[in-house]
């Protein structure tokens, strides 16, 4: 454990979370805000009695630009995986700060894949044909739900009861939502798999915080060996590691 | 203008397994050796942080740089082939080691069966078991030949293994050491496989059960389960890969020389013989021609069948009239399988690539195949590779694919799910080729290969048998639901399936129906060699890794022997 542990206020969640400057309140955020102390207060609890939060270096946009393209992002990801009785949801693990930062490198903008043309839409089996990066796909992704959200209940997406979201969501996921250069389904396959990943990849990324995606899933993270305990029969429940040095 | 470099008796294309055991041989055996790789230089210093599913299993840290080169897919001819812009259902590797560094190192033996595929087939089941669109033939090369091959790397690679599996052809000596551990996991495999009648055993594995040091003097240390194996490389040097065995072995003898970022766009072919290579180092910008005796293709089946093409060497297979050789048989594998919920948590998350048990009493021709409508089989294993938590998310058939629902499922499952798959062999058919694509060119100008390539009636027939045989092991292993894999119908190249391709550059013992001659020499070029699992004229039901490497040994010998004294080899 080499950092140290920081508490997290309701102030810092307020700012950064853009609630305190009046911005937007919807039922997405508001969840997140409750489920954020509620979750906060299991930590100060927690049986191995520290707290080991990390996250206040890994907050700030590398991508976007604005707090509303950030919040529409960040409800989207919660109710892909949202906070319950197991754990955390997608907001408290940073997965939005986690996607955020993959959007501003390599991951945004695909620079390892073929993106020479002619591009064509191609069949299905023929996988991703887009002439757009994922930067592109996200940035374009987003303002089209905030667009669902206004046409459909005249207001923001953030602003909407979670039932509405998943409505607007499942649209996307049926393809039912007319995209530019890449499909409604396409883009939301790809929202889901990158929460996913913001989820269960390493802190050092910026998701996963605290490493509660993996301590939910009962995953050890980084650990060096387990030829010790490989055999035995009962289920073994090891401390995480991450890579960061957690 | 490219600058033409001092002639070496052997210079290679790729540093990869074959590139690596050709290049220890030949080094060895006292010839000067240059070794050419795209990619860049990489060891076990290099690994120890790798313990990062974000970074190596999602994003594809050791794979190929598809922003250089990719190939074209199409199911059928009608098709127009559209680049494959992301790697998902195979992945290519790059770098010292290439793929074999990150494979999982599952390493067997092809059956005599597959060696003799055609004649053993139309002697048992006649002629027409298969439909004349089915290419089947013979390898040019029998079991019996490879056998001290295969061992050979056997004792290179120190494989863990025990010869308790009844079907595989006979073994002149017992694994270099003893099988990995048998988990609660592969117990419970092990369990219903005998109480259902079959013969299951532990899976040969480069991952090795302890130290070993091999007979070139290089050490592989024992596997710690750590859990990240495949599409990772080994932080302890545990898992056998080239550049911890076949590379340093061939440094060691001061006859070898490799160079990075050196990508080969063409072989120079003069008359009946070849002259050398030329290359761009992808870092200066320089181009070369480093001139050799031989010239030996080890770089993967894509890049060989590709080199071959721009080089214009062979005769492009054309599915109209069957004639050509050259992109002929491209196979790949097929996968079926069973997964099983239960209610007990299980160390998932603990394993290794190769930590497995399997039976053979469906692979091959190890079973009467008289009223069923497909030939060959595959090995049906269980294998505890450590569950990683960005890519398990097991749920159930019907479960939400998101939401609260969904994460409640994949949570509880990740610790209560097992499977077992099927290495499915793949048989040649006349529309499944490799050839030179007409509109997309890679980041040097050449044309990128292009892919023809879907499923067949015998894959779907293969695939469905085994599927029900792999639900059957399931549900004996008690898992409280069992769902079968979905049938296939047309192959897609979103979703990781297997980087199990083949075909391409065949072999066999005709120039009429291959490419290379059992030693791997080009036919149309007698100091050209090309070496991999394109030189399979199909796929059989197991990893390739072995048979390819066993390939590798024999083809070595046969270039020492022919730069003593020239001419065919055969």
């Amino acid at each position: 454990m080499t950092e140290k542990p920081k508490n997290y206020s309701r102030r810092d969640f307020l700012k950064t979370t853009g609630i305190a400057t009046g911005a937007l309140i919807g039922g997405g955020l508001i969840g997140g805000l409750v489920g954020f102390n509620a979750n906060k207060t299991d930590q100060n609890v927690s049986d191995s009695g520290t707290t080991t939060h990390e996250m206040a270096n890994n907050q700030g946009f590398q991508f976007f630009q604005n707090q509303r393209e950030f919040d529409v992002l960040s409800n989207a990801t919660e109710r892909i995986l949202p906070k319950d009785d197991l754990g955390p949801g997608a907001i408290d693990l940073g997965v939005p700060y986690f996607i955020d930062h993959q959007l501003a490198g390599q991951y945004g903008s695909n620079t390892k894949e073929y993106m020479h043309g002619p591009f064509a839409v191609g069949a299905k089996t023929q996988g991703y044909q887009s002439r757009l990066t994922r930067a592109s796909i996200f940035r374009q992704g987003i303002a089209r739900l905030e667009e669902e959200a206004n046409n459909k209940f005249d207001k923001g997406f953030s602003s909407l009861e979670v039932e509405q979201m998943d409505e607007i969501l499942t649209a996307f996921q049926n393809d039912e939502i007319a995209m530019t250069g890449v499909t409604s389904a396409f883009f939301f396959r790809l929202l889901r798999t990158a929460t996913l990943e913001g989820a269960y990849a390493d802190p050092m990324y910026g998701g996963n915080r605290n490493m509660d995606g993996w301590k939910m899933k009962e995953f050890p993270g980084h650990q060096m060996a387990y030829i010790n305990v490989i055999e035995e029969e009962k289920f073994q429940k090891i401390e995480p590691k991450s890579l960061g040095g957690m | 203008m490219a600058t033409t470099l001092p002639k070496v008796d052997v210079v290679i294309v790729g540093l990869g397994w074959t590139g690596g055991i050709i290049a220890a041989e030949c080094a060895k055996a006292g010839l000067k050796v240059i070794g050419l790789e795209r990619g860049r230089k990489r060891g076990t210093e290099d690994y120890q942080k790798i313990h990062d599913e974000y970074r190596y299993a999602v994003r594809y840290e050791l794979m190929q740089d598809l922003a250089k080169e990719t190939i074209t897919i199409r199911n059928n001819r009608k098709m127009p082939a559209l680049p494959m812009r992301q790697l998902s259902s195979f992945l290519l590797g790059e770098g010292l080691g290439g793929s074999g560094t990150h494979w999982n190192g599952h390493t067997w033996r092809f059956y005599p069966y597959d060696f003799q595929i055609k004649t053993m087939t139309d002697e048992k089941y006649g002629p027409n078991k298969l439909s004349s669109d089915y290419l089947l033939q013979d390898w040019g090369v029998t079991y019996d030949e490879m056998e001290p091959y295969f061992y050979k790397y056997d004792q290179t690679a120190g494989i863990s293994g025990e010869d308790k599996n009844p079907f595989w052809g006979k073994r002149a000596q017992d694994f270099p050491t003893p099988p990995m551990k048998r988990t609660p996991i592969l117990k419970k495999f092990e369990g219903a496989t005998k109480s259902l009648g079959y013969s299951p055993f532990m899976l040969p594995s480069a991952n090795l059960s302890e130290a070993y040091t091999n007979p070139d003097g290089e050490v592989i240390n024992a596997c710690q389960y750590c859990g990240f194996c495949e599409r990772f490389g080994c932080e302890y040097g545990a898992k056998t890969s080239p550049e911890i065995t076949v590379i340093p072995t061939a440094m060691k003898t001061g006859k070898f020389e490799a160079r990075f970022h050196a990508n080969v766009l063409e072989v120079i072919k003069s008359g009946n013989k070849v002259t050398g290579v030329k290359y761009l180092d992808t870092q200066s910008g320089e181009e070369f021609i480093q001139e050799a005796e031989v010239v030996v293709l080890a770089s993967y089946v894509m890049n060989n069948a590709k080199l071959l093409m721009v080089s214009n060497i062979g005769e492009q297979y054309d599915p109209e009239t069957g004639k050509g050789t050259l992109g002929k048989n491209y196979c790949y594998q097929i996968l079926p399988g069973a997964t099983g919920y239960f209610d007990e948590q299980m160390n998932t998350f603990m394993g290794a690539g190769a930590l497995g048990m399997s039976i053979d009493d469906y692979n091959a021709d190890n079973f009467d195949h008289s009223d069923l409508d497909f030939i060959h089989g595959g090995s049906i294993s269980i294998t505890q590779t450590g569950y990683r938590p960005i890519e398990t998310n097991p749920i159930q058939r019907g479960t939400p694919t998101w939401g609260a629902e969904f994460k409640k499922n994949s949570i509880y499952n990740y610790t209560r799910t097992l499977s077992i798959g099927a290495q499915g062999a793949s048989m040649p058919h006349k529309e499944n080729y490799l050839a030179l694509d007409s509109k997309y060119k890679d980041a040097y100008g050449l044309p990128l290969l292009q892919m023809t390539y879907n499923f067949t009636d015998q894959d779907r027939a293969l695939h469905k048998y085994i599927t029900e045989v792999s639900t059957n092991i399931m549900k004996e292993m008690g898992a409280k639901t069992v769902e079968g894999k979905e049938v296939i119908t047309d192959y897609d190249i979103v979703g990781y399936q297997t980087t199990h391709n083949t075909g391409g550059t065949i072999m066999g013992a005709s120039p009429e129906n291959s490419v290379v001659n059992p030693f791997l020499q080009h036919w149309d070029a007698e100091n050209l060699f090309v070496v991999g699992a394109g030189n399979f004229t199909h796929n059989g039901g197991y990893n390739p890794t072995g048979t390819v490497a066993a390939l590798a040994y024999r083809s070595a010998e046969g270039i020492i022997k022919y730069s003593k004294s020239s001419g065919s080899l055969v």
